[in-house]
């Protein structure tokens, strides 16, 4: 299983790989290759013309500023993993790293590859959906940024251009004490899950819902978020009764089908993860009672 | 299309290529340089035989490309006990029936050390779930696991004498 | 005598090479000026091969030839591969080296690209572009086996290649009149092999000598090598086979397949070595595999439970093509009576061609399904009686004092099927007790009322091992001192290097490190059988002996005659044979092996043989029976289906022990593979018969979190038919897994009223069972 022939690149600077990617044509984006090689060893991707993000260091790096975690889109998940800074601001990635593939992928495979390459069941974008991520991308028209609920446009495709690179995720942190929960069914460690739940909560210490954001992930095309369940938490007081009712309107979902898992499998997983997800989530926000 | 210069070390001895771009970093190892340690599984980064570790981080060697690891350094299984003699982990291995047919060997080798240096300790869980990456079919992985938690404590021995 | 080594611990000495990237698989073999072979493969299930436009390939730089059918000599270019286990009750269809009008599976070969490297011959072989007319496929076996199927061979007006039947004691009798009749339906799927090295050849013809050298990652060199040379036409001597270091064979690679004849043929055609290096996505597509069998079983017990009757039918998908012939459904059909005395048996099985991959044997070769049958049939009977699972069994497993017993069927070696030993009521016994089987229900209740469902199971199986017709072994004495040895026994990673250095160095009283041992190779003896069916320990191993001791006796016998001392008082220890008196006057092998080689035109004294060596081809009388019992505790997450295998224990019988850390090893290896069976394995097709799970992401094995490690106890029963005593190990782990594991599962959902029948049982499965039965109304609420 050999790739098709191609010509390689490897920019130093964002800049040049901006040009590059504007005038090559059939031109792929090498950044951790943990996705984008096994489809070339297969043959389902034909490049022309392969770009490797991997020196450009102005991508890399993790900064905490003004209630924001920007993270450098080629940052190797590894980093990510072991990122004090992460640990504190975005608890819910730091649990969600654990179950993305194994040792050996996280080495190598970076924020930015997982976004651009949007499958349905990865965790990082499930991640930047539940914190309402902006991510910036780049081309040789400048830098613009993109909400996430618009990046993710479909089954694996996203808003970039084929010019465009991701460069940089933007994650509004939130408030010192929320809780968080991730819950995924995966057949094996480190497996794409057949379906995943992401929840934040944020409580009052009056046991009010702030904020509540509960995501699925690898039950529809892009990762989902379950408005229904928000809106039955949101500024009401939270107790068991009120997360089983948000669990539950995962049913409302329209999963997909595949050779994996059945939509009406994924659609009761979708209920118990999420589910499991409050139920952490809720406890480490200091839920009372 | 695309031949490209690459100088890379391995096994700490520098390297210098010419080579098609597309040429696999495994490919590469085994092929242009003659360490046929390295083993290909599946080519689709899951079996782990092609482990290798390059900057020290474990990597799916079938993934990458030659050209890309310039001015890198790579560690194949042929390096890990340059000396000849077998190092406390492949020992071990050999105590504890931790290998078969030795097709996934070396990549278990591979994980392995990287574990041990960033983990001195680890119980049995931690050395099973470094071991997602590489698979077994021989073994049912109880020799490895057996053999990766006497190393470590060989090593830990070694390191407090 | 030498060390003791029968029995011992040894580690191994297949270790450092292998442990330290030494290791010599086929494409560690390089050769210089040696081509790579790419294979063109049908992209359809069923169609009409029509030609090629070649053109476009053979003008691209770096490509030196394409060969279709037409390229090919005779006779391999119109006579299929031959069937290597004939029978009268078989559809015999074999496959072509290269398709030429039709093609019967998604994967079959039809051309080959040979080019400078694989990438170019990748890049070729996506250029050449087949033509074809898509005919209709038959994909499920179930639908395939009616009348109005789709014919997997537009030649074959039915797919049905074989249907036969087994039967003893009457069993209509048994059931008219029974206390209890119970049916179960069941369906298995086993999956591939999945060694995690792919198949390889390289073959190089040397024009001086005329001498066709192939390197095979195969289980059977000396098999390959003669049909080789049937399909090339060439004397067999002008061929040499070698299976060097092969990375996991367990099954698809004992089997001749079409490339093993292709790369020869192309690397005579070109005056080049070729290699050819399948990868993963060729593997999935047409190494073969076991796929699916579906039983329809019935069980007729007294009131007491004990079985009166076993009467059913089963399906067993084929494939395109039978190269092993119907070995593997005769298996399991003939292994399901077990350990348990079955009065009346009565087993019709249908053998359907589909268009797919053939089946052939994978490690348990149909008995996992029997067993599974089986056990399934017993768990039944004690649910519906209100007995423990173990009672029933207790109550019709065959007792030790019944041995040898008689099953009443014909095993597949052609031998009736007679049990040779074994104590299956003391394996259950000590499998349970080391399982704490009766303590389980309190564990049970506690996980329970911390609402985790946490289940055991067992099961007991019998398995033929150790079968003929033979496997060689020659012992020879080297004027350095040190032994050679050769055997046609091969190594896909059982230590067969280790286990027969162990039994030979023990015999001949040499060092370990000083027998030096010529694994599957054709050029080192000259007749041989191979690696399948746990068959090496018993037949290399016995000749290994038989060899050791004709040895030993030569050494001794010239020993004396040269030292002027009587036979008796001799010893050989460490290299030398050694008198037990006086100052011990000693001769080494070494001068012992020069004294025997002579001096030239002078003749040998009385008694004197040439060389000091001996090969023994050990032929067994029949197969010898190996069993055990394993046990299974899971833990069961209801509301997803998630199952963890948290505990497993086995009780095994393989009679003596060569080296207890390779056979552990072959355990603890076979339950791995059981586990995939019982929970993740599955090679799915559509209704067209296009494969669906063609990666490691898509077929799921069993990772390091998902097999525990075992709690292996040895039963050594001896085997007293063969020299050594010893039975079979390399297939056991596997046999009673699945049956085990989802008896386990039922066990652990047993508040629910569950019941499971089939292999892969995948966590969807279990949902929707439960869900079936309601247990969400009761889980969701709580």
């Amino acid at each position: 299983m050999k790739p098709a022939p191609f010509d390689y690149h490897a920019p130093r600077q964002l800049k040049e790989a901006t040009e590059l990617l504007a005038k090559l044509p059939n031109a792929k984006i090498l950044a951790g290759g943990q996705s984008l090689v096994p489809m070339m060893n297969f043959r389902y991707v034909i490049a022309d013309h392969l770009v490797d993000l991997g020196g450009l260091q102005e991508l890399r790096g993790i900064t905490v500023a003004d209630d924001r975690l920007r993270i450098g889109a080629m940052t190797r998940q590894r980093d990510l993993e072991f990122s004090a800074d992460i640990a504190k601001h975005c608890p819910l990635m730091t649990e969600a790293l654990r179950h993305i593939g194994h040792r050996q992928t996280r080495n190598r495979g970076t924020i930015g590859g997982s976004l651009a390459h949007a499958d349905p069941a990865a965790e990082l974008p499930a991640i930047c959906a539940a914190h309402d991520a902006t991510i910036h991308v780049a081309s040789v028209r400048g830098v613009r940024e993109i909400r996430f609920r618009d990046f993710a446009t479909g089954f694996m495709t996203t808003a970039l251009q084929p010019d465009e690179v991701v460069a940089a995720v933007e994650l509004p942190i939130w408030p010192a004490g929320h809780g968080h929960g991730f819950h995924e069914f995966a057949r094996r460690h480190g497996d794409f899950a057949l379906a995943g739940s992401a929840a934040l909560l944020d409580v009052g210490p009056d046991n009010i819902v702030r904020k509540a954001a509960l995501t699925l992930f690898g039950v529809a095309a892009s990762p989902l978020r379950v408005d229904a369940a928000e809106a039955r938490l949101t500024g009401q007081p939270l107790d068991a009764n009120a997360i089983r009712t948000a669990a539950a309107s995962a049913w409302l979902i329209e999963p997909i089908s595949d050779i994996h898992a059945s939509g009406e499998y994924r659609r009761h997983l979708a209920q118990v993860l999420s589910l499991r997800a409050l139920n952490d989530a809720a406890r480490r926000a200091g839920m009372q009672a | 299309m695309g031949r490209q210069a690459t100088r890379v070390t391995v096994n700490g001895k520098a390297y210098a290529r010419v080579v098609d771009a597309r040429l696999t970093l495994a490919d590469f190892l085994r092929h242009e340089l003659n360490f046929t340690g390295t083993h290909l599984g599946c080519e689709h980064g899951v079996c782990g035989a092609c482990t290798v570790l390059v900057d020290g981080h474990s990597a799916r060697s079938c993934l990458m490309f030659a050209v890309q690891t310039n001015d890198c350094e790579v560690t194949t299984v042929e390096g890990l006990a340059p000396d000849g003699k077998l190092s406390v982990l492949q020992q071990a291995f050999m105590d504890n029936h931790g290998l078969q047919c030795g097709f996934c060997t070396p990549g278990m080798l591979i994980t392995l050390t990287e574990l041990l240096r960033d983990n001195p300790e680890p119980n049995e869980q931690d050395v099973r779930e470094a071991l997602t990456g590489n698979l077994c079919r021989c073994t049912g992985y109880a020799g490895i696991v057996r053999a990766a938690l006497d190393a470590a404590q060989r090593l830990r021995g070694a390191a407090e004498s | 005598m030498g060390v003791k080594q029968f029995g011992a611990r040894v580690t191994r000495l297949e270790d450092p090479a292998l442990l330290s990237g030494r290791g010599r698989f086929v494409d560690d073999v390089k050769l210089p000026g040696t081509l790579h072979a790419c294979f063109v493969r049908s992209p359809h299930a069923h169609a009409k091969l029509l030609g090629f436009d070649s053109e476009a390939t053979l003008a691209m730089s770096g490509v030196h030839a394409v060969i279709t059918a037409e390229d090919l000599p005779e006779p391999m270019r119109h006579d299929p591969l031959p069937l290597l286990l004939p029978n009268p009750a078989l559809v015999a269809r074999t496959q072509l080296a290269l398709a030429r009008d039709e093609v019967c599976y998604v994967g079959q070969a039809v051309a080959v690209v040979v080019a400078d490297t694989r990438y170019v011959a990748e890049d070729a072989a996506a250029a050449l572009i087949p033509r074809y007319e898509v005919l209709p496929a038959a994909s499920d076996c179930r639908a395939a086996a009616a009348e109005s199927a789709p014919h997997s061979h537009s030649d074959l007006s039915s797919n049905v290649a074989s249907t036969f039947r087994l039967n003893y004691g009457g069993v209509e009798g048994a059931f008219t009149g029974a206390a209890h009749v119970f049916k179960e339906e069941l369906w298995q799927h086993r999956g591939g092999g999945m060694a995690m090295e792919t198949r390889a050849v390289l073959a190089h013809h040397d024009t001086l000598s005329d001498l066709l050298t192939v390197w095979s990652g195969t289980q059977t060199p000396h098999i390959g090598r003669r049909t080789l040379a049937d399909l090339l036409g060439r004397d067999l001597e002008s061929i040499r086979m070698i299976a060097p270091d092969v990375g996991g064979g367990f099954g698809p690679k004992a089997i001749f397949y079409p490339e093993e004849a292709v790369i020869p043929a192309v690397a005579l055609k070109l005056g080049r070595p070729v290699k050819w290096i399948e990868d993963r996505r060729e593997h999935f597509l047409s190494a073969t595999q076991e796929r699916d069998q579906y039983w329809q079983m019935e069980i007729a017990v007294d009131a007491e439970g004990k079985v009166l009757g076993i009467r059913g039918r089963m399906l067993h998908d084929s494939g395109a093509f039978v190269p092993w012939g119907i070995i593997m459904p005769y298996i399991a059909a003939s292994t399901v009576p077990g350990p348990y005395v079955i009065p009346s048996f009565d087993l019709e099985t249908q053998v359907v061609l589909t268009n797919k991959v053939p089946t052939t044997p994978v490690r348990g070769a149909g008995r996992p399904q029997a067993v599974f049958a089986m056990e399934r049939l017993l768990d039944r009977v004690a649910r519906e009686l209100k007995l423990d699972r173990a009672e029933v069994r207790r109550r019709n497993l065959i007792q030790p004092e019944q041995m040898p017993y008689e099953v009443g069927l014909i095993f597949r070696d052609g031998k009736p099927l007679v049990y040779d030993s074994g104590d299956y009521p003391h394996g259950q016994k000590k499998a349970l007790e080391l399982a704490e089987y009766q303590s389980f229900r309190e564990r049970q209740k506690a996980a329970l009322d911390q609402g985790r469902f946490i289940g055991i199971g067992f099961a007991n199986y019998v398995e033929g091992t150790g079968i003929g017709p033979f496997e060689g072994v020659t012992v020879r004495v080297l004027p350095n001192g040190k032994v050679a040895v050769a055997t046609g026994a091969t190594n896909q990673g059982q230590g067969t290097r280790t286990t027969l250095s162990q039994i030979i160095a023990e015999q001949v009283g040499c060092r370990l490190e000083h027998v030096l041992m010529t694994i599957g190779d054709t050029g080192a003896i000259s007749q041989g059988v191979g690696a399948f069916a746990s068959r090496q320990a018993v037949n290399a191993g016995s000749s290994a002996l038989l060899a050791g001791q004709a040895v030993r006796a030569q050494l001794i016998a010239l020993a004396a005659r040269t030292l002027g001392l009587p036979e008796a008082d001799f010893d050989l220890e460490d290299g030398r044979a050694v008198a037990k008196r006086g100052n011990k006057p000693s001769i080494s092998f070494g001068e012992l092996a020069r004294l025997a080689q002579g001096i030239p035109g002078v003749c040998f004294p009385a008694g004197q043989a040439a060389g000091i060596e001996h090969t023994a081809y050990y032929t067994p009388s029949q197969a010898a029976y190996c069993s055990g019992t394993h046990v299974a505790e899971v833990q069961v997450d209801a509301m997803t289906g998630g199952v963890k295998v948290i505990k497993y224990t086995v009780t095994h019988d393989v009679g003596r022990v060569i080296n207890p850390l390779i056979v552990d090893g072959q355990v603890q290896g076979g339950v791995a593979h059981g586990i995939g069976n019982a929970l993740l394995e599955w090679m799915q097709y559509d209704d067209n018969g296009q494969p669906l799970t063609t990666s490691f992401a898509d077929y799921m094995l069993p990772m390091a979190t998902d097999v525990p490690t075992c709690n292996i106890t040895h039963i050594e029963t001896v085997n007293p038919f063969n020299p050594l005593g010893v039975k079979g190990a390399g297939e056991g782990g596997t046999i009673p897994a699945p049956a085990a594991i989802i008896s386990a599962i039922e066990d652990a959902l047993s508040p629910f009223g569950v019941h499971f029948a089939e292999t892969p049982l995948t966590p969807e499965r279990i949902v929707a069972t439960l869900r079936a039965a309601g247990a969400y109304d009761r889980l969701l609420t709580a």
